[in-house]
């Protein structure tokens, strides 16, 4: 296989058979939190895409170029927190200069992306899977951001629908998306074994 | 606040382990508390572990509330914290190997838990060492109980064992449903479900 279908099987992967909150349980936070409107749920999944992308590039090649070169593979985590901090602070200044409604909407939810498991989990992934080359490490980053996208976006649009349900009172509200989640695992489970 | 007597030092430590249990009631934490609760074992390191990096990080951010600038204290927790997570790493990668490698990247995953980093903002940065210290143990320990539940009713139902020992009769089919991501959330929905159930009827 050449390099193209590589890279295109690696994106895929990322987004439909490895996704990241649902076989890999990051991200759920934001996932049972922030999705209760679908627009918003979308902003914040581009907004994380973003940030997992630039930072799962840098902290490969900081990993590559400093960290593994001189031994200081210890400094790995603080390194890696550090890149997601300022890639976040990056974002943030981004959409309060020019998406002044959404920055106010997102409230502290934005600035939380930098807490947001699926950031550091694939800045760990990729180390962990060692990624050889930058092409599959930056693959792999925007992979896992589009991932959340879909999961985030999905389970909006039912959380939407779930409003006008008849749920059991004690179910109601974060026990009920729990278990919807479960089902929709499911439901992607049928993609295994795909790629 | 003042430096806590007997009473508060007591209901700091008690909010944690009920009213305000992390995983059950204020939904803090997630990931871990789905991911490895697949059996006992893990769940229960991960508890440990979780407790070791919440008190420890608790102290160094009591102990530095004073100096903290607003603006870069998310900042300084997260390093704080991964500090003390590599330790964790380390210490479990030398001890403990196996359990280190079941775990894989969700130790220092711990470094993103909500857990800790909410309890540096709302508890530690405000409060003095030995509420801190308490309230660290208080969540941690119900964090813990919470894992080590989930995970034995999915261990149990998943292969018929408890900790690696078998319990079930040997007509007992596995549930291998429980082993799944799906086991995990609509487990975890049912307790949340349970949990609101028995809070409502004291109430």
């Amino acid at each position: 296989m050449d390099t193209m279908t590589v890279l295109l099987m690696a994106l895929l992967s990322m987004i439909i058979v490895n996704n990241m909150v649902f076989t890999k349980f990051l991200g759920t936070c934001p996932y049972l939190g922030v999705s209760g409107r679908l627009d918003m749920a979308f902003g914040m999944g581009c907004a994380v895409t973003f940030v997992t992308g630039l930072s799962g590039t840098l902290t490969w090649l900081i990993d590559h170029l400093v960290l593994q070169r001189y031994g200081l593979q210890v400094m790995q985590y603080v390194a890696f927190i550090v890149v997601i901090a300022g890639a976040v602070q990056l974002v943030e200044m981004y959409v309060r200069k020019f998406f002044p409604a959404l920055y106010s909407s997102f409230g502290i939810f934005l600035p939380l992306i930098s807490t947001n498991c699926v950031v550091l989990g694939i800045c760990l992934f990729i180390n962990l899977w060692e990624v050889g080359t930058l092409a599959e490490a930056v693959v792999l980053s925007v992979g896992a951001g589009l991932g959340f996208t879909l999961a985030i976006c999905i389970m909006a649009g039912i959380r939407e629908n779930l409003a006008l349900a008849d749920v059991p009172v004690c179910l109601k509200g974060a026990p009920i998306t729990l278990i919807t989640a479960g089902l929709l695992t499911l439901a992607f489970m049928g993609f295994a074994g795909m790629i | 606040m003042a430096e806590a007597g007997g009473v508060s030092v007591r209901k700091a430590f008690t909010t944690g382990l009920w009213t305000e249990n992390p995983s059950l009631r204020l939904l803090l934490g997630m990931c871990p508390t789905l991911a490895v609760t697949t059996a006992v074992r893990p769940a229960l390191t991960m508890g440990c572990s979780v407790i070791f990096v919440l008190v420890c990080s608790n102290i160094a951010v009591s102990l530095m509330r004073n100096l903290l600038k607003p603006h870069l204290r998310i900042l300084m927790f997260t390093l704080t914290i991964a500090a003390f997570v590599t330790i964790a790493d380390l210490f479990l990668k030398a001890y403990l190997p196996e359990m280190s490698e079941t775990l894989g990247p969700y130790i220092p995953l711990i470094i993103v838990n909500c857990i800790i980093i909410c309890r540096s903002e709302a508890c530690a940065s405000q409060n003095g060492l030995v509420v801190s210290i308490v309230d660290a143990l208080g969540m941690g320990l119900g964090f813990t109980a919470t894992l080590c539940v989930l995970g034995s009713i999915r261990e149990l139902l998943s292969s018929g064992k408890w900790a690696g020992f078998e319990v079930a009769p040997k007509a007992f089919t596995p549930w291998a449903g429980m082993a799944m991501p799906v086991g995990a959330f609509v487990t975890l929905g049912l307790m949340l479900g349970l949990v609101n159930l028995i809070t409502k009827k004291k109430a």
